[in-house]
């Protein structure tokens, strides 16, 4: 039977689970799904769940259990703002306070449009410019509220000239 | 001929690094035959990334802080071309006065020396010879007596000793056996294994082959955390090298010892640093502890004898075996030998990783190696040991690292996280940090764990919020002693300690939350008084923000807070693009 077909789904590197014994390859299998698609949706429980026998409630289970995987796609951009310990006593709240305030989004959220997430992380491994946001691969180092709005407002204007380049 | 290495660790890509080696390779476009273009891993100076090393070739070399981009034409036009060094950009002996001197670099020997991608410059360096002589020279009852000798205890927190862990793996019955590697660094505040496995791979790998060969393995694990992509990748590359070079794989050195070692990736959750919750993990299932005994010596990964030791416990190894285990426990105290990585963070000078003999003291390390506390700030307290460690004030500072005397005071050494603190930093609000993170990372399968600490974190956000009573201080202290008495894990027994640290050290300041209604430090924003300083340019964002109106002012005047219908909700402070708005 064609598994992939039913949801329409293209496969992604099911050779994993046959190195290991079968129950220790799915956490790879999430990861590799989540790597090829963004995120984990039901499609890619079912069709695990399918590959390795382990019922999707179980999946499920080791899916909410850790924070990495997610169920939902995520923005465009990713706001991560640090929340270690040395971001935290350098002010890192502020900082957060002033991501939602001009995003609109809290932790775990995702604008509306699609543009923008924000995530909490725990050390991105620059404890000497705390606080510290990082936005997809970009680090922004030694924030203040102010620093942190103008950064994000330059975002803000990148996304809508894309999304007009794309209109257009 | 010349060569310029830039520090290419998680730290130095943090601030830039890999902006600098780009435009490197762009005036080496310019000036093919000028120089060579290398990468390291972390030299432990966070402080002062982006970091760029300049050898003339001969031996003699020198190197740059704080490089930035703009920054590079100019050391390659007068440094590299023309042979006179920036000296104002220089990082020298002098400008970072008794950072090296104080320290004592095992684990770290070859951080920010070597390219971590290159495994002969780690040959080059004495590496595998460990190995090699293990393999070739000793039977794994004399390995493990040497790492005994020297007095190696775990460095992930729990303070084993590492010899006597490796014999009890050794002696449990089976035919099969694991090693497995702790590369799951959860303590939000610690980068200490991160730095050696991306700037010294093969340290960690050897170390690893060695206790596979003292406890009687073929297959090891290295279960790293998923945040970790720069350390993952330089360890695929280390095994696959290693594998190449005969020094993984089978039948090494020409003996009949195997050994092969697997990748895994965490998939974020701090209880997977907990042994048995980490096999769970990598045996696919949801990451949580169950009760020991068995301990995974006897029943581990797939219920066979398996031997866990933590990253940096692994890099010491090579170093003990080829130099000795006398040579290593020379370095201490009484009960507390060699030497420890710590992760320095927080209100400290010079914050980056330090590898220092145990017996120095806290303060040593803080204001001889480190330098003190940024702005000069009156020193408060140091974090040891994260969630699970606790707050020593600062007029105890000069105690010796030691695992008792450090326990004494109510923190742990823990894994070497060490976050420095000063006047502007709420004890309480500390506390209720990481808390919170504890509580998150509850597994929730002991009761205690999973609703105490819940209990407790709102009792703290009362507090922090001017709504507490002196009876929660009371609560706190039972709720703590009841959530250790009974959680299983380590998590759940340790969770209380930051709480109960700071209580104990800093209850004035509990006090001042509670009766004053005041945060002493100016962290807790319920608490505080918000005005409006000269910086204000009249924009009126903060006035349209305010929820209760409090705010009044002209267009383009100085706006004024009315104290009586302010709420200290903050949100002033947030919008201000022009940071006018002061809290006290
Ligand atoms: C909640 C919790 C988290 C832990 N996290 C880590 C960790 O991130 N890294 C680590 O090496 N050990 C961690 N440990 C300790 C391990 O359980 C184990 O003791 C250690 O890996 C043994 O290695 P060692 O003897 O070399 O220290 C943790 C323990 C607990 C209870
Ligand atoms: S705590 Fe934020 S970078 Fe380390």
């Amino acid at each position: 039977m064609n598994v992939n077909t039913k949801h329409d789904f293209k496969p992604f590197n099911v050779d994993l689970w046959k190195h290991d014994g079968q129950a220790g390859a799915l956490i790879p299998l999430l990861q590799s799904a989540q790597d090829t698609y963004g995120y984990i949706s039901e499609a890619a429980i079912d069709h695990i769940s399918h590959i390795t026998g382990v019922p999707a409630a179980e999946i499920y289970g080791v899916v909410t259990f850790y924070a990495q995987f997610r169920t939902k796609p995520l923005g465009k951009y990713v706001i991560k703002v640090c929340n270690g310990t040395a971001c935290h006593v350098n002010n890192a709240k502020p900082i957060a306070d002033a991501v939602t305030d001009e995003l609109g989004i809290t932790y775990d959220e995702t604008t509306d449009d699609g543009d923008f997430s924000m995530l909490s992380v725990a050390c991105v491994g620059c404890c000497s410019l705390a606080p510290v946001v990082v936005i997809n691969d970009e680090t922004y180092g030694r924030l203040t509220p102010a620093k942190t709005r103008k950064v994000l407002r330059e975002y803000k204007r990148e996304a809508k000239k894309t999304q007009q380049e794309k209109d257009a | 001929m010349k060569t310029v290495k830039i520090g290419l660790g998680t730290c130095g890509i943090s601030a830039g690094g890999e902006k600098v080696y780009q435009a490197f390779q762009e005036e080496l476009k310019q000036h093919p035959e000028a120089f060579v273009l290398t990468e390291t891993g972390c030299v432990g100076m966070c402080y002062r990334e982006v970091l760029v090393e300049v050898s003339n070739g001969d031996g003699s070399e020198h190197v740059y802080g704080d490089v930035t981009p703009e920054r590079v034409g100019q050391i390659v036009k007068e440094d590299v071309l023309n042979g006179s060094t920036i000296d104002d950009w220089l990082v020298t002996d002098k400008s970072e006065k008794g950072f090296f001197e104080n320290q004592k670099r095992i684990v770290l020997r070859n951080c920010g020396i070597i390219d971590p991608g290159d495994i002969e410059q780690y040959i080059a360096r004495n590496g595998y010879q460990a190995l090699k002589h293990v393999l070739t020279l000793m039977t794994p009852g004399e390995v493990i007596d040497e790492i005994t000798k020297s007095g190696l205890r775990g460095r992930g927190g729990g303070g084993f000793p590492t010899g006597l862990k490796w014999k009890f793996t050794h002696d449990a019955p089976g035919e099969k056996k694991y090693v497995i590697c702790n590369a799951d660094e959860g303590d939000p505040g610690a980068f200490m294994d991160r730095s050696v496995l991306e700037g010294d791979p093969n340290t960690v790998l050897e170390g690893m082959i060695i206790a596979g060969y003292a406890i009687g393995a073929d297959e090891g694990y290295i279960y790293c955390r998923a945040e970790y992509p720069k350390a993952i990748a330089r360890l695929r590359q280390a095994i696959a090298q290693a594998k190449k070079r005969g020094f993984l794989g089978y039948n090494l050195f020409g003996t009949s010892f195997s050994f092969n070692v697997k990748i895994k990736e965490g998939a974020g959750a701090f209880v997977c640093g907990e042994e048995t919750a980490l096999i769970h993990s990598i045996e696919g299932k949801r990451g949580m502890p169950r009760f020991r005994p068995p301990f995974p010596a006897q029943s581990g990964l797939w219920g066979k004898p398996t031997n866990i030791n933590n990253v940096e416990t692994f890099a010491n190894i090579p170093w003990i075996m080829l130099n000795g285990g006398d040579a290593y426990a020379a370095f201490g105290t009484e009960n507390s030998k060699g030497t420890k990585v710590f992760a320095m963070a927080g209100k400290v000078k010079r914050s980056g990783l330090v590898e220092v003999p145990m017996g120095i003291t806290i303060n040593e390390i803080i204001f001889d190696i480190c330098g003190g506390i940024v702005g000069d700030r009156k020193f408060k307290a140091v974090q040891m040991g994260g969630p699970s460690g606790g707050c020593i004030p600062a007029d105890m500072c000069d105690i010796q690292i030691d695992y008792q005397q450090i326990n004494k005071t109510g923190a742990i050494m823990g894994s070497g996280g060490l976050v420095v603190m000063d006047e502007t930093t709420c004890m309480v609000d500390v506390a209720k940090f990481f808390l919170t993170f504890t509580q998150s990372e509850s597994c929730g399968k002991c009761t205690f764990c999973r609703i105490g600490t819940k209990r407790m974190l709102e009792i703290l956000e009362r507090i922090t919020d001017g709504q507490g009573s002196m009876e929660d201080l009371d609560n706190l202290e039972e709720l703590s002693h009841q959530i250790g008495e009974s959680s299983l894990c380590g998590l759940g027994q340790t969770a209380p300690n930051p709480v109960l640290t700071t209580l104990k050290h800093f209850r004035h300041e509990y006090e001042a939350h509670i009766i004053e209604k005041k945060c002493p430090a100016h962290v807790c924003s319920p608490l505080l008084t918000y005005t409006i300083d000269e910086n204000c340019n009249g924009c009126t964002a903060c006035a349209r923000a305010c929820p209760t109106d409090a705010i009044t002012g002209e267009k383009k005047q100085l706006h004024v807070i009315n104290q009586d219908a302010c709420i200290k909700c903050g949100k002033c402070f947030t919008v201000c693009r022009f940071d006018a708005v002061i809290k006290d």
